[in-house]
């Protein structure tokens, strides 16, 4: 156990905390700066002669679901929703297909009556906003998208303004330098002319995301919005999402199959699985391995919270490799042994290395040190009982450093009983048996 | 800057691109209906047209073949083909569908088995037919009609499915009306017969009184409601998303769909075609479906398009005359297998 150096000192007092109390209160008071600036918007006025929009300052929130059930028919499909969403809030409603997570959307959209519970916008009940007012402050993207015929995008563009225009919808100057601003937004600019039904599912979908921000909504709801989009374009429109929420407070609110997405993009995340709200929280708090792997039910893979990605999981059987790695040096290593199908050990690596962070879900066992920390007796005591089963060991880092030293100790176990020594190659492509 | 600029010279080409359609059809109406008037088995020449029309009715052969036979029958025409068309187009929009129309769908054989009732009912108690009561059985078999569709249509998805439905309910409806055809008197099949071949040819300026009541009324309510129809055309729930009252507007649309199609069925029997072939072209022709520049073409469109084959219908074989849905047949029907080429309707 000795040997170890003294912990280092924990950090003084005076350096506030990235939670504290202090940082929150500023980072409100600009929100606060920007409430005021869209009363500004003469728009926006004009529908706040119906209902007086308070600034959401004092923390009252925009969008309030409360012990909602929501189904079809009177079957009910989820129920006990709770929800508080703020301005600038994006909300990512995540769990397995069948979920109810639609059904949610679907419900706070008016898409269906809810069944039972509240849902409020603006501290008034949905159904009691007049169809018109209610479009102006709630914009949707769905997943289904339209079937049309000879319309420009910008066209379908223009028809978020619906809620906007007057008896014949001619739209004013105004209208068209709102449409031209949300086509900009969504970078769908060069597409204005094209027919909506000769272009890319990608680009149609940032063109429906265009047609909602050009709805100027206070509230954005979007089901699916990433699904059948490569990774280019998913990664544009929660950019473009975060934006909207960011620079102009829109609160947005959308269901999601890609996690890592939603774990970097949301700022709250709603679990939704038999129809139930299984968890709710910051991404922090619900993209842990247990909750991602309770939610979905995983048996196999893993969630890793650090990298917000699956793993397949590791295989089954008995190991008879032991991979020597860090600083990253094994990742590919793994993953070409998994593939393989080849349960295998890991050490000796530090905690908080991506390799240790990885080999916790791929190996069969991982052999770790405390961050920051030379390795200890205990610990190479530890991997070697585990080299010794082995028929093979891999050693991934070109050279060992100083706190993983010890890890030449190991190399040495090998080669004095009779153990197999390779080095992982450059591009790892090797494999004999 | 420079994507700006040629986006606004895009949007106003297309504008005006609509001005300069719209002005071409309306000019080429003008010049078929004065061609109606002109040719038949009397010809008149053009230059006496302004000059008779003026003139109000007089005693002169040429007046009386223009004030009692020539005139009615043409305004009937130009009225009934926009009808149709706008019909066309307003469920096409519905069932979101380019293949939709009121022939195709049943609309115009259910409302000609309804009318067909009422006629035989009627004359069986030695009652003739008033020309609104003919228009108010052809409204209440088109209803019907519709309803069963959408029942249908409700229970599939395919495009495809949705016209086969209609064109089966469009058979049953006619069968209904050959058997009551078969236990009619003659005096009744006589009447029947020549109405349900389709024809302008017995308009009379009464006729055309209702027709244009009800067809100019209806056809103002359609151009009203173009800002939510245009909401439509991206599918109901985007429509309800942006406060259109979907189910008030669904009624709505089945109504007026359904009276177009109801005074069509009335005065002129089932016509084909003109309501799918009429609204695609015109589309083509603006390079747009936005409901509010493609309803004024569209009732312009379709009234040349029966003028001019009224036109065809009376002259072609003169005397004989032919029914006015087989030469819409001819001149529609490749125009909607093209459309399904090109569309390849699923």
């Amino acid at each position: 156990m000795g040997g170890f150096v003294p912990r280092p000192k924990t950090l003084g007092g005076d350096i506030p905390c990235l939670d504290s109390p202090e940082l929150a209160r500023k980072r409100q008071k600009a929100l606060s700066a920007y409430a005021e600036l869209r009363v500004e918007r003469p728009l926006r006025a004009e529908s706040n002669l119906e209902t007086p929009v308070e600034t959401q300052a004092d923390g009252a929130p925009l969008f309030r679901i409360s012990d909602l059930s929501a189904g079809y028919d009177k079957k009910v499909v989820v129920e006990g929703v709770d929800l508080e969403v703020r301005e600038g809030d994006v909300v990512a409603l995540i769990g397995p297909n069948g979920s109810g997570k639609s059904t949610i959307l679907k419900t706070i959209t008016r898409h269906l009556a809810p069944l039972a519970g509240a849902v409020e916008l603006d501290g008034r009940e949905i159904s009691r906003w007049k169809t018109a007012e209610f479009a102006r402050n709630l914009a949707v993207m769905l997943t289904d998208r339209p079937r049309t015929e000879l319309l420009t995008c910008r066209d379908i563009v223009e028809a978020g303004r619906h809620p906007y225009t007057g008896r014949m919808g001619t739209l004013s100057p105004d209208d068209h330098s709102r449409v031209d601003e949300a086509m900009k937004t969504a970078h769908v600019e060069e597409l204005a002319e094209r027919d909506f039904m000769q272009i890319s599912d990608g680009q149609r979908q940032r063109v429906m995301l265009a047609r909602a921000i050009a709805q100027d909504p206070r509230v954005l709801v979007l089901d699916e919005p990433t699904s059948y989009l490569d990774i280019r374009y998913q990664i544009d429109l929660l950019r473009i999402l975060r934006h909207l929420a960011k620079s102009r407070n829109v609160a947005v609110i959308m269901s999601i199959h890609e996690l890592e997405l939603a774990q970097k993009s949301a700022d709250k995340v709603i679990c939704v699985k038999d129809g139930r709200v299984f968890r709710a929280g910051a991404p922090e708090d619900i993209f842990t391995r247990e909750t991602i792997g309770e939610l979905y039910g995983l048996q196999h893979g893993t969630f890793n919270e650090r990298f917000g990605s699956v793993e397949i999981g590791r295989p089954h059987g008995d190991a008879h490799t032991f991979v020597i790695a860090g600083a990253g040096t094994g990742s590919a290593v793994f993953r070409q042994l998994i593939r393989q199908g080849k349960a295998f050990y890991a050490g000796v690596l530090h905690e908080g290395d991506i390799d240790c962070e990885l080999a916790r879900d791929l190996a069969a066992e991982c052999v770790a040190e405390r961050a920051f920390e030379p390795i200890g007796d205990k610990t190479i005591a530890r991997a070697k009982e585990l080299l010794v089963h082995c028929a093979r060991l891999i050693v991934c880092p070109a050279a060992f450093g100083t706190i993983n030293a010890r890890n030449a100790e190991l190399v040495e176990f090998a080669q004095s009983h009779g153990i197999e020594v390779m080095r992982a190659c450059e591009g790892a492509s090797e494999d004999s048996q | 800057m420079k994507s700006r600029l040629s986006m606004a010279y895009d949007e106003s080409g297309r504008a005006a691109r609509c001005r300069v359609v719209t002005t071409l059809l309306a000019v080429a109406l003008i010049v078929l209906v004065g061609a109606n008037l002109c040719i038949g088995s009397v010809l008149v020449p053009a230059d006496h047209i302004p000059g008779i029309l003026s003139g109000g009715a007089a005693d002169s052969m040429e007046s009386q073949v223009i004030w009692e036979i020539r005139l009615p029958r043409v305004l009937s025409a130009v009225l009934l083909g926009g009808a149709l068309s706008l019909s066309g187009f307003l469920l096409q929009t519905f069932f979101n569908n380019p293949i939709a129309d009121p022939f195709i769908l049943g609309v115009s054989s259910g409302a000609k088995f309804v009318v067909a009732l009422t006629m035989i009912v009627l004359l069986g108690a030695n009652r003739a037919m008033s020309s609104p009561a003919m228009v108010a059985a052809a409204f209440l078999g088109s209803l019907i009609t519709i309803g069963f569709v959408l029942l249908i249509a409700r229970r599939i998805s395919s495009m495809a499915m949705l016209i086969v439905a209609g064109v089966m309910v469009g058979y049953i409806c006619s069968a209904a009306t050959n058997f009551l055809i078969a236990f009619a008197d003659d005096q009744s099949i006589v009447n029947l017969h020549n109405w349900s071949l389709g024809s302008f040819s017995s308009s009379s300026w009464d006729d055309v009184a209702v027709i244009a009541v009800v067809v100019i009324t209806v056809s103002a309510c359609v151009f009203a409601i173009s800002k939510p129809l245009s909401a439509f055309q991206l599918g109901e729930a985007y429509a309800k998303s942006v406060g259109v009252n979907v189910a008030r507007f669904r009624v709505v649309l089945v109504l007026l769909a359904s009276m177009l199609s109801a005074c069509v069925t009335a005065f002129a029997g089932p016509v084909s075609f003109v309501g799918i072939a009429v609204p695609h072209l015109v589309k083509s022709a603006l390079k747009s479906s936005k409901p509010i520049r493609v309803i004024p073409a569209c009732f312009l469109g379709g009234a040349i398009f029966c003028a001019g084959c009224d036109l065809i219908a009376r002259t072609l074989f003169s005397p004989v005359e032919l029914s006015i849905s087989a030469v819409t047949a001819i001149f529609g029907a490749p125009v909607v297998i093209a459309l399904m080429l090109k569309k390849r309707v699923r």
